[in-house]
């Protein structure tokens, strides 16, 4: 049980800063997911807070003692690795052993631990086996399993889910959480797929290009991204992004998108952006706060037609998209609202849920 | 109805001439038959021969027969060979050299490959491609030299290396080390990186990465490497024919040329057999780790 703190952590490689002064305090029993598309630094990050990268600048402390010198077997951190990187001539047992063997903990204390883990893991009929018998999702339990019985200060995770099938995967990250919840060690966990970030973490950090671009709870993040990068990374299918001119309506700010579409902005945001009256931005809205018209009285609607171009019929609900100004926009709809192809569909914006982003900066407004 | 015909016309005149998969693979057989063969009987007639002609006598071998049939079989080569004090020295000294050598080499290569291969320090990239140059050097050209060095060493030193068989436990490994590294540095480069990393993550150093994950891990490649060493130590024919002298010094290849050979007469009987029970020892193993042998060879082709 630890805290990680992190502070103005570089790392270069040659003259190429992959991570750049990054500082992240992670509490004790948190686990965070680092996020963020290939080549962020994400992977990195992690792999400095194990010790298996040296770090140009900046500190890495544990519970306060500064680790950037302590070599990784004595930082009692535990690594689950993408390929898994089980021990090819050790059976499950030995595997999940081999750090408290290392250790020479008392017979005993090592067969209680393994087999508790087993039983965590429901893989108790698996000891006996080689790596090479198992299938990916066993592996990948075996992996965690060795984590779990050292009982280290940190968990840290890179990719662990990456190699599995779609199905799989899910289950293994309700495994995953379910697993953090029995066990309560802090943890960090790497991965490119928002969906895992959103769903396990009790804090997301999103990275891009070597910075941590924003940190927070994963609602938080969706509702409330600091900038354009974070925006449109978190949420699936992404947020729409449509070129924007802020415009001074009486009283009020509109939003004008076209020369035929413009949204009232919401009384309550008319102090927060008046400032940028007259400013080309960009206006970002989510496909579920996009949808059909329909008379359910909430305020700040706006409604507009659309030429539907295509539609995705998912079952629970249907996706159209259509352009405004050559820009193209996803909506959700009900499966019900009748979109077909060529035809016109009356839309409705949820402008409590809009955000404007200035360009320059990428921040959201 | 007449189109139709038309139709059907025209497929047929456009269908493409499709092999056979089953004629094929015929054909591929045959030929590996016919040079399977052709190399069999290449390769195995020397030894055929050699044992043929250990089994008769030298007025036999001389005598105008039919140099393929043993008309009156003997062991006598063999027991005259094997009770001969001589023979069993040149075998003993093979035997020991052979594997003092293969222990020095597998002592040296295993640590030099493991740090070659993952402990990334500055040149280790052009120390691996130095160490395999080394071993391209041919031994035909390095007899001299070490010759004149051993000499050069008694002369300052005192001891004498020359002519004496343990010599060859410091000039064999000079071929063996460098190869043997080479190919270990190769299987080691093909366990995937994070092996060790989680090696290091559950609490091993490098001593404990090595014997405890490495060297089980690229258990076949080290097998592959052991015959190596022990074939080339075993057959190496320049080195003891320059460095030593001494009947009792010899080991079994040059032995047999310098003991069995009088002069200008060859008795040529007891040279094949000794040849031959020269040969066995490799040959054994060989049948043993065949397996391990291939695997070795062809690791890093695919992911183990």
């Amino acid at each position: 049980m630890a805290q990680v703190t992190l502070r103005k952590v570089v790392k270069k490689y040659d003259e190429v800063e992959a991570v750049s002064a990054i500082d992240l305090d992670i509490a004790d029993k948190e686990f965070v997911v680092l996020v963020g598309p290939s080549g962020c630094g994400k992977s990195t990050t992690l792999r400095m807070i194990a010790g298996l990268e040296e770090i140009t600048g900046g500190e890495i402390a544990v519970d306060g003692d500064v680790v950037n010198d302590v070599p990784p077997k004595d930082r009692d951190m535990a690594m689950v690795f993408q390929n898994y990187a089980l021990y090819p001539h050790m059976t499950v047992h030995q595997n999940m052993s081999f750090g408290l063997r290392l250790k020479k903990y008392p017979k005993d204390e090592i067969e209680r631990r393994v087999q508790e883990a087993a039983r965590i893991l429901d893989i108790k009929e698996l000891l006996d086996r080689k790596p090479r018998q198992l299938s990916g999702g066993q592996r990948q339990r075996v992996a965690m399993g060795r984590a779990i019985v050292r009982n280290p200060k940190v968990f840290l995770f890179d990719e662990p889910l990456s190699n599995l099938d779609a199905k799989l995967r899910v289950q293994m990250r309700t495994e995953i959480k379910r697993v953090h919840q029995k066990v309560r060690t802090t943890t960090v966990y790497v991965t490119h797929d928002q969906v895992e970030a959103m769903t396990l973490a009790d804090r997301v950090v999103v990275m891009n290009k070597g910075k941590i671009e924003q940190i927070g709870a994963p609602n938080f993040l969706y509702h409330s991204p600091a900038t354009r990068f974070v925006a449109g990374f978190i949420g699936s299918p992404s947020m729409n992004f449509l070129p924007c001119r802020l415009e001074q309506a009486g009283e009020g700010l509109n939003v004008r998108l076209s020369d035929t579409i413009a949204f009232a902005v919401p009384a309550e945001r008319v102090a927060r952006y008046r400032g940028h009256v007259g400013q080309e931005l960009t206006f970002g809205i989510r496909p579920e706060h996009l949808t059909e018209a329909k008379a359910n009285g909430s305020k700040n609607l706006a409604t507009f037609d659309a030429g539907i171009e295509v539609v995705e019929p998912m079952g629970n609900e249907t996706m159209v998209f259509f352009t405004i100004k050559g820009t193209e926009v996803c909506a959700r709809t009900d499966p019900n609202a009748g979109a077909k192809v060529g035809s016109a569909l009356k839309m409705a914006a949820h402008l409590d849920h809009m955000h404007l982003i200035d360009n320059a900066s990428g921040r959201v407004l | 109805m007449s189109a139709v015909t038309v139709e059907s016309v025209d497929r047929s005149a456009r269908r493409p001439r499709y092999g056979s998969m089953s004629r094929d693979r015929r054909w591929a057989l045959r030929w590996s038959y016919f040079f399977l063969v052709l190399f069999a009987i290449f390769f195995l007639m020397p030894p055929i021969y050699m044992f043929i002609t250990s089994l008769k006598t030298s007025a036999e071998i001389s005598a105008a027969t039919n140099p393929w049939w043993v008309f009156n079989p003997t062991l006598s080569n063999y027991v005259e060979l094997l009770t001969s004090n001589q023979y069993q020295i040149f075998f003993r000294n093979s035997v020991l050299v052979s594997l003092i050598v293969v222990t020095i080499t597998m002592i040296i290569s295993i640590p030099a490959a493991f740090a070659l291969a993952r402990m990334k320090f500055w040149g280790s990239a052009t120390l691996a491609t130095g160490v395999f140059l080394t071993y391209l050097v041919p031994d035909s050209l390095l007899f001299i030299p070490l010759f004149k060095m051993f000499a050069v060493f008694d002369d300052w030193t005192g001891i004498q290396l020359l002519n004496r068989w343990y010599v060859l436990l410091i000039v064999y490994p000079t071929l063996t080390v460098p190869f043997c590294t080479w190919i270990m540095i190769g299987y080691f480069a093909s366990i995937p990186k994070e092996l060790d990393e989680a090696a290091l993550m559950d609490g091993a150093n490098y001593r404990q990465i090595l014997f405890r994950v490495f060297i089980p891990v690229a258990l076949p490649g080290l097998i592959a490497a052991t015959i190596f060493a022990f074939t080339v130590s075993w057959a190496q024919f320049l080195y003891p024919l320059a460095l030593t002298t001494s009947q009792d010094q010899l080991v079994l290849p040059v032995g047999i040329i310098t003991s069995l050979i009088k002069g200008d007469v060859f008795n040529w009987g007891q040279i094949m057999t000794g040849a031959l029970l020269g040969a066995a020892p490799p040959l054994i193993i060989y049948a043993f780790l065949m397996d391990y042998y291939i695997a070795g060879l062809t690791a890093g082709a695919t992911k183990g």
